[in-house]
C-alpha cells in the first residue's frame, strides 16, 4: 500500500489508521500470523497500532500483547499469566532513556560511575536472559536515544559523569551483547531519533501528558523501523533490485547522448551523486542483494554505459541485464522467473514516474519507491528498509555469484538434447547429512525464507532450530550442492520426527535456485538410508497448501509416496514404505559431513 | 474562518479518526457520545485537530477541554 511506503505522511497514517487497517485486512492477501509481545517502559498503544499497519503491509498479520504501563521489567522477570499463555513469537522491549534508573552524579568517582553502568546493564541482561530462557524466541531491544539536555554542555559527551557519555557507554555494552547473542536484535532508536531531530523527538510534553517517550508525530517513523526488524526476522525482506539505467544509474540518456557524455564519476556534482549511488548499490551487492538491470535501451548501449571507466558498477555486477524495448513489467516478471524468486521479492528502481506507475499497476507485489531526484536515491532506498539485516551468513556474501552461475547454467542447458546428459555435465557433488553447528544459522534462514518449494511452510526461530538439533527424536538433513560452476551453499533442509517406526515429515524445503537438478531425489535417497539405519519402516509426508507452494503439491507423489488422505482445504497426507524404496538420484555424488 | 466552517472541518477530522461517517459533532458533543473516544484515542484526535487547523493546544488545555464547544473556542482564538 503506497500510503505505508517510505517516505510516508505520518500525520495521515495516524489519522487514518482505522480505515487503513480495514483496507489492508480486506485485501485478500495471504499473511503469516505472528504473536508479538511488547514490553514497554512507556506508553506503547499507538506504536503498536501503527506497527500493525506496517506489518500487515509486509505479509505479516500480528497479534499483540502489551505490558501494563511501564511494567516491562516485571513482565520479563515474572511474566503475567496473560503473557505466559500468549507464547510470543517475538518479544520487543521498548525502553528509552526515560527508563535508565540512575545517572551519574557530579560527585561520583570513576569507580562509582563504572558500578552504576554495570548495574544498569546487568538489570537489562538479566531480563533478556529470563525472556530468552522462558520464551525461546527472538528479542528486539531498543538502544538509548541521546539525552534532551546536556548538564555539562559539550563536556557531557566526554566527561565520565556526563549523561551523554553514560548513555553512549551503555549503548556500547548493549551492542557487545547483541554482537555475541544470536536472536537478539537492537532497534536503533538512537539513529532514528537523531535522524528525526532529537529536539522534536524528545519534546517533554508527550512524556508529561501521555507518558510517551517520543513525540506523537514520530510514532510512524519509529513503528516503521521496528516493523522492519520484525519482517526481516520472519523472512519478509526483499531479495533483488531491478534497476533502470538512464537518469537512474547515470545522468543523461546513453543512447542519445553517447557514452562519453553521460554523467557519472567525479567531474561534476551531478556525476558524483550518481557515482555515490552506484557505490551504494555495489555495497548492497556485497551484502547479498541481487542486482539486475531493467532498462529501455539497446543492449549494446546499456553495456557501454555500464562499462564507463568512471562508474562504480560494471556489467559483471549484475546477475541479469534486461536492456530491450519490452514493457518493464514483463521484463521484471521474467527476471523473477529466471532467478526463481517471486516478483514481490523485487524492488524496482526507476526515475520515470510513468514506468513506475505501470509496474505498480501490473505487478502489485513489486515494491516501487519514489525516485525523484538523484541526491535522494540513497536515502529513499536505505530508509525504506527493504533489506534490513538481522542475520548475515557467508551465503549472503556469495549470493550474487551463485545466481550468476545459475544463469550461465541455463544458457548451457540449451546445448544438450537430453536433460540427464545436461545434469551429468554439471558434475554435481552434494553434502547431505545431519545438521552441523556451522550451518544452523543458514538452515534457520532457509526455513524462514523458502515459500515455493516448501511442503509445510513451517517456520523456525534459531532457538527452535537449535532445539530440533539437540533432540534425538528427529532425523534431520541439510543438503549443500556444488557443481562445476560453483558452490550453491546449503539449499535444502528436511526434518522428520520419529514416532515408533514411523517418521513424520515436519519440513521439506529446497531453495528454488537448484530446481530441476534432482537434488530433492538425492535428499530422499539419503533420508531413506538414514531411516533404514534407525529402524524406521514408514515415512509420512504432509502437504499444506499456501498461495505460494503449488509447485510441491505432488512432490510426495513424484517421490513414490501413496496419497492416503486429502481434506477439503487441499491438505494431503502421504506414506512411503521404506523397505521397497529404490534409489532415485543418479546424477549427483552424495557425501557425508566428514568426507 | 467562520464557526460553521470550523465545525464542518472538525466533523471531517472526527470521522477520519474514528472511521465512522455517521458522526455529527456539535458544541455539546463529549467523549461519552462517541464509542471509541477514550483517553488513548484522545491523543490521536488532538494531534489530528492540530494538524487540520495548524495550531497547537497548550498542555493544560488538552486535559481540561469538556466538550467540542470548548475545543472550537480554543481553535477560534488561535487562527
Amino acid at each position: 500500500m503506497k500510503e505505508l511506503e517510505y517516505p510516508f505522511d505520518s500525520a495521515y497514517i495516524m489519522k487514518k489508521r482505522r480505515s487503513l487497517r480495514k483496507t489492508l485486512l480486506a485485501d485478500g492477501s495471504a499473511r503469516v500470523k505472528k504473536k508479538v509481545a511488547v514490553l514497554g517502559g512507556s506508553t506503547t498503544n499507538d506504536i503498536v497500532a501503527i506497527a500493525e499497519l506496517f506489518l500487515l503491509n509486509n505479509g505479516i498479520e500480528p497479534t499483540f500483547y502489551q505490558s501494563e504501563y511501564a511494567q516491562y521489567w516485571q513482565d520479563a522477570m515474572f511474566p503475567s499469566e496473560e503473557l505466559a499463555s500468549f507464547e510470543p513469537d517475538i518479544v520487543f522491549i521498548h525502553t528509552t532513556n526515560r527508563n535508565i534508573t540512575a545517572y551519574p552524579q557530579i560527585t561520583d568517582s570513576r569507580e562509582d560511575v563504572q558500578a552504576l553502568l554495570d548495574n544498569e546493564f546487568d538489570r537489562f541482561k538479566r531480563m533478556w536472559e529470563a525472556v530468552s530462557a522462558r520464551f525461546k524466541c527472538p528479542i528486539i531491544q531498543n538502544n538509548f536515544e541521546m539525552p534532551l539536555f546536556r548538564l555539562m554542555g559539550n563536556k557531557d559527551s566526554s566527561d565520565y559523569r556526563g549523561r551523554e557519555r553514560f548513555i553512549t557507554r551503555l549503548n556500547e555494552k548493549f551492542y557487545d551483547y547483541a554482537d555475541n547473542t544470536p536472536n537478539f536484535y537492537i532497534n536503533d532508536l538512537n539513529y532514528i531519533s537523531a535522524s528525526y531531530g532529537l529536539k522534536e523527538w524528545s519534546n517533554p510534553l508527550f512524556w508529561n501528558m501521555y507518558k510517551y517517550a517520543l513525540c506523537f508525530d514520530a510514532i510512524p517513523e519509529f513503528a516503521f523501523n521496528t516493523a522492519n526488524i520484525i519482517k526481516s526476522v520472519f523472512g519478509k525482506n526483499k531479495k533483488a533490485l531491478a534497476l533502470d539505467l538512464d537518469n537512474t544509474l547515470w545522468g543523461g540518456v546513453v543512447g542519445d547522448d553517447g557514452v562519453e557524455h553521460i554523467q557519472i564519476g567525479q567531474e561534476t556534482g551531478v556525476s558524483q551523486s550518481y557515482y555515490e549511488f552506484q557505490s551504494y548499490l555495489k555495497a548492497q551487492r556485497q551484502l547479498g542483494v541481487m542486482l539486475t538491470v531493467c532498462s529501455k535501451n539497446d543492449e549494446e548501449n546499456a553495456i557501454a554505459g555500464l562499462n564507463h571507466p568512471e562508474g562504480a558498477l560494471k556489467p559483471d555486477d549484475f546477475i541479469i541485464i534486461k536492456a530491450n524495448w519490452e514493457n518493464k513489467d514483463r521484463n521484471i516478471a521474467e527476471t523473477a522467473a529466471q532467478l526463481n524468486i517471486l516478483p514481490d521479492s523485487i524492488v524496482f528502481v526507476d526515475d520515470n514516474p510513468a514506468e513506475r506507475a505501470i509496474v505498480r499497476a501490473q505487478l502489485p507485489g513489486v515494491s516501487v519507491p519514489e525516485m525523484d531526484s538523484v541526491e535522494n536515491y540513497i536515502q529513499t532506498l536505505d530508509r525504506s528498509g527493504f533489506f534490513d539485516i538481522t542475520t548475515f551468513s557467508d551465503d549472503d556474501l556469495k549470493r550474487n555469484d551463485m545466481y550468476k552461475a545459475n544463469v550461465e547454467r541455463a544458457a548451457q542447458q540449451a546445448a544438450f538434447e537430453n536433460y540427464e546428459d545436461y545434469l551429468l555435465s554439471l558434475d554435481m557433488d552434494a553434502v547431505i547429512d545431519d545438521f552441523t553447528p556451522m550451518y544452523i544459522e543458514r538452515i534457520t534462514q532457509l526455513s524462514n525464507k523458502s515459500n515455493q518449494f516448501n511442503v509445510t511452510t513451517k517456520r523456525y526461530t534459531t532457538a527452535e532450530m537449535e532445539a530440533v538439533f539437540a533432540s534425538d527424536e528427529y532425523i534431520r538433513l541439510y543438503g549443500k550442492l556444488i557443481d562445476k560452476f560453483g558452490d550453491n551453499g546449503v539449499v535444502s533442509v528436511v526434518i522428520g520426527k520419529k514416532d515408533g517406526d514411523t517418521l513424520n515429515m515436519e519440513l521439506w524445503l529446497m531453495s528454488c535456485r537448484v530446481l530441476k537438478r534432482d537434488m530433492e531425489f538425492a535428499m530422499l535417497d539419503t533420508l531413506v538410508e538414514k531411516c533404514r539405519e534407525q529402524g524406521i519402516k514408514t515415512i509420512k509426508g504432509y502437504y499444506y497448501p499456501t498461495a505460494k507452494n503449488k509447485m510441491v503439491r505432488e512432490l510426495y507423489g513424484t517421490f513414490g509416496f501413496d496419497k492416503i488422505s486429502e481434506d477439503s482445504d487441499g491438505n494431503t497426507v502421504w506414506t512411503l514404505d521404506v523397505a521397497s524404496y529404490q534409489k532415485r538420484c543418479n546424477v549427483i555424488r552424495i557425501h557425508g559431513n566428514n568426507e | 474562518m467562520t464557526e460553521e466552517e470550523i465545525y464542518e472541518r472538525l466533523n471531517d477530522v472526527f470521522r477520519d479518526v474514528f472511521d465512522d461517517d455517521t458522526i455529527e459533532v456539535d458544541d455539546l458533543t463529549t467523549a461519552d457520545d462517541i464509542d471509541d473516544w477514550d483517553s488513548l484515542e484522545h491523543i490521536n484526535l488532538i494531534a489530528a485537530v492540530e494538524k487540520e487547523f495548524g495550531i497547537k493546544f497548550r498542555m493544560g488545555e488538552v486535559s481540561t477541554m469538556k466538550d467540542v464547544g470548548e475545543m472550537v473556542e480554543i481553535i477560534m482564538s488561535r487562527i
